[in-house]
Parts: C-alpha cells; structure tokens; sequence
C-alpha cells in the first residue's frame, strides 16, 4: 500500500473539518467578513487606501478639516532647487523633505499640495459616481427584474440605448456644458452614463430570486410590491451590488481622470489628477516629477480599489474554499506529517 | 365556519415557443373548515397549480374562486381580508424564509400586517405561536433560520401561516424535503393544528400511505383532471379510476395491509 494515495482523503477530510469549523453557527454575513479580512490583498488595499484618504484630507486640509501642510495648492513660492525638482531625497546622508517633497512647476507652485487637492477631486468623483450610479441602477435595474415584461423590455432597451452611448464622449459632451465647474457636478453628470452594468447585474439577481419561495410565501400574507421588492429581495442581492458598486468605483476614477487629461472634465485653476498630468504633459521630458507624482496616486488608488472589490466579490462568492488560519494549515500538515510516519513505522 | 370552492377551474400557461399547455381542466375542489382534502397525483398534474390559485399567486384562466359563496377580490383591502383567511404552508423551509430576516420578524410580520393583536401584545403573541408550533421560544425567536433545521424552519412557517389566524391552510407538500425522520411530527402537528384552530386544510402530497392518515377526503389528479374523489379509505382501499392503481402500484413501499385490503 502506498502512503501517497491514502494521504489524499485524510488531506481532505482534514479540509473538510476546518472549512465546517469555520462556517459553524456563523450568519453569512459573518461568514463574508471573515473571509473577506483573509483576503490579504483586499486587506493591504485597505490599509494603504485609508492611509492615503487620511493623508489626502489632513495635509492640506479639506473643507473645515484644517491642514498641517505649509503651502496652498495654487500659491506660487520661491524655485527651490533647479528647475523646481523635488527636495524629498538625501542631503549629507540623511534623509529630508524639505520645501517641496515632490518639487515644483514653472511657476513655483507645490506639486505635492496639488497631488493632494487632485486626489482629494478624483476621490469625491469616484464616490460620488460610486453612490448615485449604484442607487440609479439598483432601481432601474429591481423594477426591471421584479415586474418582468413591458416594464423589463422598456427599461432594458433604454439600458441598451445608453451602453451604446461611448461614455467618453457623452462625459465630454457633459463637461463641457456643465463646464468643469466642480467634481460635484462631473460626477452627477457621468453618473447618468455608469449605472448600466449594475442595473443588468440587479435585473438578473431580481429574475432568479423573485421565483424564490419566501417571495411567494411575502405575497401570499399580502405584502406590498414595494414591500417585497426592496425589504425581502433587495438584501439578498446585496452582496452582487457591493462588489459591483466597489469596481464601479475604480473604473469612475480612471473615466474622470481620463476627462480631466483630454480637458472634458475637472480644469484649471481646480486640479484634479488627470488635470494636472494634461497640464504638464509638455513637461515630461524635462520636469517629470509633475507627472510621475500624479500618475503614480491615480494607479495605488485605482488599484486598491480594485483590489478591494476582488477581496469583496472573493468573500461574498459561495463556491469559494474557504481561507482556513495559519494555525489550522500548520495542524493539518502536522497531522499528515504523523500519519505519514506512523505509516512508514508499519511497513518498518 | 368557512368554505372555500373552485367552480370549473382551468388555468392555461403561455409557452414560450410553443404556445399554451393546460395545467387544470375544469376542476371543482371544495375545502371547509375543519376538514383535511388530501390532493394527490404525480409531478406535472397540477396539484401546485391548484394552490398558487387559491392563494392568488395566479389567476385562473376560467372558472370562479369563492369564499363562503364571495367570489375573490382582486385588490386592496378586500384582497388582504382573503389573504388573512387562507394561508399557505411552502415545500421547501429552506428557500420559504427569507435568509436575511429573524424568526422573530418572520412571525411579527403577519400580526402587524393583519392586526391580527394589539401592538404591545404582539411580542406575547410570537411566543405563543412558538409554543403552539412545539419551538423553544427563547432559544428560536432572535435566531436565522439557517441556524435551525429543516424540521425547526418548516414549524415556523407553519407558525407563520398560521399568525393570521386563518380558516383555511393549504399545505403544498409540507413534509417532502424533510428527514424521513421528522415528517410523522411536522404532519402530526399539522393534524392537531387542524383540530385545534378548526382550519380547513388542503393538504398536497405525492404520499398517498400520509394522505390516507391524515385527510378526511382524497382527490386524485391526473394531467389536470380530477379522476377520482371521496373518502380517503374508499380511495385507497377501493380505487376506481386505473390512475389511482397505478399510482398506489408505484408507492415505493407498499403498505401489504392495503394491498391485503384490496384484493
């Protein structure tokens, strides 16, 4: 007999007992948070992004938040160092900030102030298309799914219609008539263009779940339509509409900043990201850190996101193995480990 | 004292495709309070049709639905009167409550719904549904029900159904996606339920040894058609109609007493 081939259901019978311990007695929603705080990834992205919105909001300040950082984003100052390179760096072997960490433009102003009144814009964006876009579509997108028929037909052709729409021209369209005034009014104004996958999304999640048994069993005590659609449906879908509202998200960030570097979106004298990397795109060769800086917020904060809604949609996937702890991986090695030695013994 | 009847029912689905299928053909079926009717017949026969009419989850084709000789309302406030006297038990306990919400809100639900009690009473009254369907009211009330089993979810539908006070039940199927194990309880309580709130009950079933036990009347359909009525005994020991042979001829676990009975 073979140790090898006997190994292999005692190794999953030892994953069946952790992925049991770990389901036991736990809601769903705490299954999902459980996982989701495994997922390392979604994790770091976490971490780095409240790190960064905490550092985006204090350092220059935000609104009535005030800030500790020392120059305004539109202010001019004295060229520091040659052609306004940043004075972050080494100065006699030990590591400096100075004036300007992440340098200057032509005309002395602070790239890092400008960095963080850009994400403190891109960020506002991102939420703001997050949040409307997700409550246009979960609407759009339940009443389709509920009411099935005319009411499904009419709804999804326009959906239809507006997906054909290329986003980027209509957010150029868009911007320049609402004209790049503030983040505010870009971000309503693509929000009318980003519900599309998160209304089909909804409808298929309310086609599958309004044939379930406790609708009917809703319906037959005289529930309200209403009632039904968004009290005893709705919290089912949840976990689709999270995920897809956090990717949602990383994509409305790259869309403004997008705008913003063709000109449609956020302009001068506000600073968004892709505004700022528009504005010195002649400059790449000779002052890169205007575009580097930018250019390096806009991928960690797209990134994260993602990350997060990979982290999210890993959680809240059913027929995902459940992460088992360290601890729990260690004991099952060290029982194979044991087993495969009292085996060995035998054949001894 | 309530009386149900369907009067020449038929229900017609559209096909996509390929046009319309039959689901009942002109069927009469009467269910007082009291009383248990068994409806009996294979997959496809139209049994869960005949529920989802009764309890309006769809409107027949032709033919009349009368309560107590009131044809149905078919909105409003007269609508959810017809609601509050007849209930329904689902098939599977495991997709008839939803995940999201407590047994407790399972059951507050229907009480404020109905005003079925006073507002400060309805705390009292969950617990006496609880109680009435054999649940530890301390241990179930605040739980999901994915924390309970199949036998404990299928007790707090029938709990729930029965919140409203009804007179009539319709019970589809109640015990087949139970442990074997469990079912002569759920169908037991069903039975004491019925005598005790005097419910009229329409109990669905593919079990004719279970239909025999528990219903005063059996009905057997077949492909939409009533092919044979009566008492349950007379059914099951005399079968008139070659279906119902057939049907008990194809019980997986034949009752030899019956079979005895029948010769």
């Amino acid at each position: 007999m073979s140790t090898a081939t006997n190994l292999e259901p005692e190794q999953d019978a030892v994953e069946n007992a952790i992925e049991l311990k770990e389901v036991e007695g736990l809601s769903q929603g705490r299954i999902v948070a459980r996982r989701f705080l495994r997922h390392r990834g979604a994790m770091i992205s976490v971490v780095v992004l409240l790190a960064l919105v905490v550092l985006v909001t204090t350092s220059i300040g935000w609104g009535p938040i005030p800030g500790w950082w020392q120059h305004g984003f539109r202010e001019m100052n004295a060229i520091v160092n040659p052609s306004g390179a940043p004075t972050m760096g080494f100065v006699d072997g030990r590591f400096t900030f100075g004036a300007h960490p992440f340098g200057q433009d032509n005309v002395g102003r602070d790239v890092f102030a400008m960095v963080m009144r850009g994400t403190q814009q891109s960020l506002t964006v991102m939420v703001v298309i997050g949040v409307l876009s997700t409550a246009i579509g979960v609407v759009l997108g339940a009443f389709s799914g509920y009411y099935r028929g005319r009411t499904d037909s009419v709804i999804m052709r326009f959906t239809d219609m507006v997906i054909t729409i290329p986003t980027i021209m209509v957010g150029a369209i868009l911007g320049i008539l609402v004209g790049g005034a503030s983040p505010w009014t870009l971000a309503f104004a693509l929000s009318l263009v980003t519900w599309t996958t998160m209304a089909r999304l909804v409808r298929a999640q309310f086609l599958a779940l309004r044939e379930q048994e406790f609708v009917d069993a809703a319906r037959v005590a005289g529930a309200s339509d209403a009632r039904i659609m968004f009290k005893h449906i709705l919290p089912n879908a949840v976990g689709v509409i999270i995920v897809n509202s956090t990717l949602l998200m990383a994509s409305a960030m790259l869309l403004e900043t997008a705008l913003s570097f063709l000109g449609f979106g956020i302009r001068a004298p506000e600073v968004s990201l892709g505004q700022i990397i528009n504005e010195y795109s002649d400059a790449f060769a000779t002052r890169p850190w205007l575009f580097w800086w930018p250019g390096a917020f806009i991928v960690t904060i797209a990134l994260c996101v993602n990350f997060i809604g990979d982290g999210l949609r890993d959680a809240f996937d059913p027929r995902q193995r459940r992460i088992p702890t360290a601890r729990a991986l260690a004991k099952a090695d060290a029982k194979k480990a044991a087993k495969a030695l009292r085996a060995a013994a035998a054949k001894v | 004292m309530s009386t149900l009847e369907l009067k020449g029912v038929s229900k017609r689905y559209r096909v996509r495709g390929s046009g319309t299928m039959l689901a009942l053909d002109d069927v009469d079926v009467t269910i007082t309070s009291g009383r248990t009717l068994a409806l009996v017949g294979q997959s496809g026969s139209g049994k869960s049709t005949i529920a989802k009419i009764i309890t309006q989850l769809e409107r027949a084709t032709s033919g009349e639905v009368l309560l107590d000789g009131a044809p149905i309302p078919r909105r409003g406030a007269a609508l959810r009167r017809y609601r509050q006297q007849v209930r329904m038990v689902f098939q599977d306990p495991f997709a008839s409550l939803n995940p999201y919400h407590s047994i407790r809100h399972h059951l507050e639900r229907p009480l404020r719904l109905d005003k079925v009690v006073p507002r400060a009473q309805i705390e009292a009254e969950v617990v006496r549904l609880l109680d009435l369907v054999r649940l530890d009211p301390g241990a179930t009330i605040d739980r999901r029900p994915h924390e309970l089993s199949g036998g404990q979810r299928q007790r707090v539908a029938i709990a729930r159904a029965i919140a409203s006070r009804p007179s009539l039940l319709v019970a589809d199927e109640p015990v087949s996606m139970l442990d074997v194990s469990i079912r002569l309880g759920v169908l037991n309580l069903l039975a004491d339920l019925q005598r005790s709130q005097n419910l009229g009950v329409l109990y669905i079933t593919h079990d004719l040894a279970t239909a025999r036990h528990f219903s005063d009347e059996i009905m057997v359909l077949n492909h939409g058609r009533v092919v044979e009525q009566g008492p349950s005994d007379d059914v099951i020991l005399n079968p008139q109609h070659e279906y119902t042979r057939a049907l008990l001829a194809a019980s997986p676990d034949p009752d030899k007493h019956f079979e005895g009975a029948a010769r």
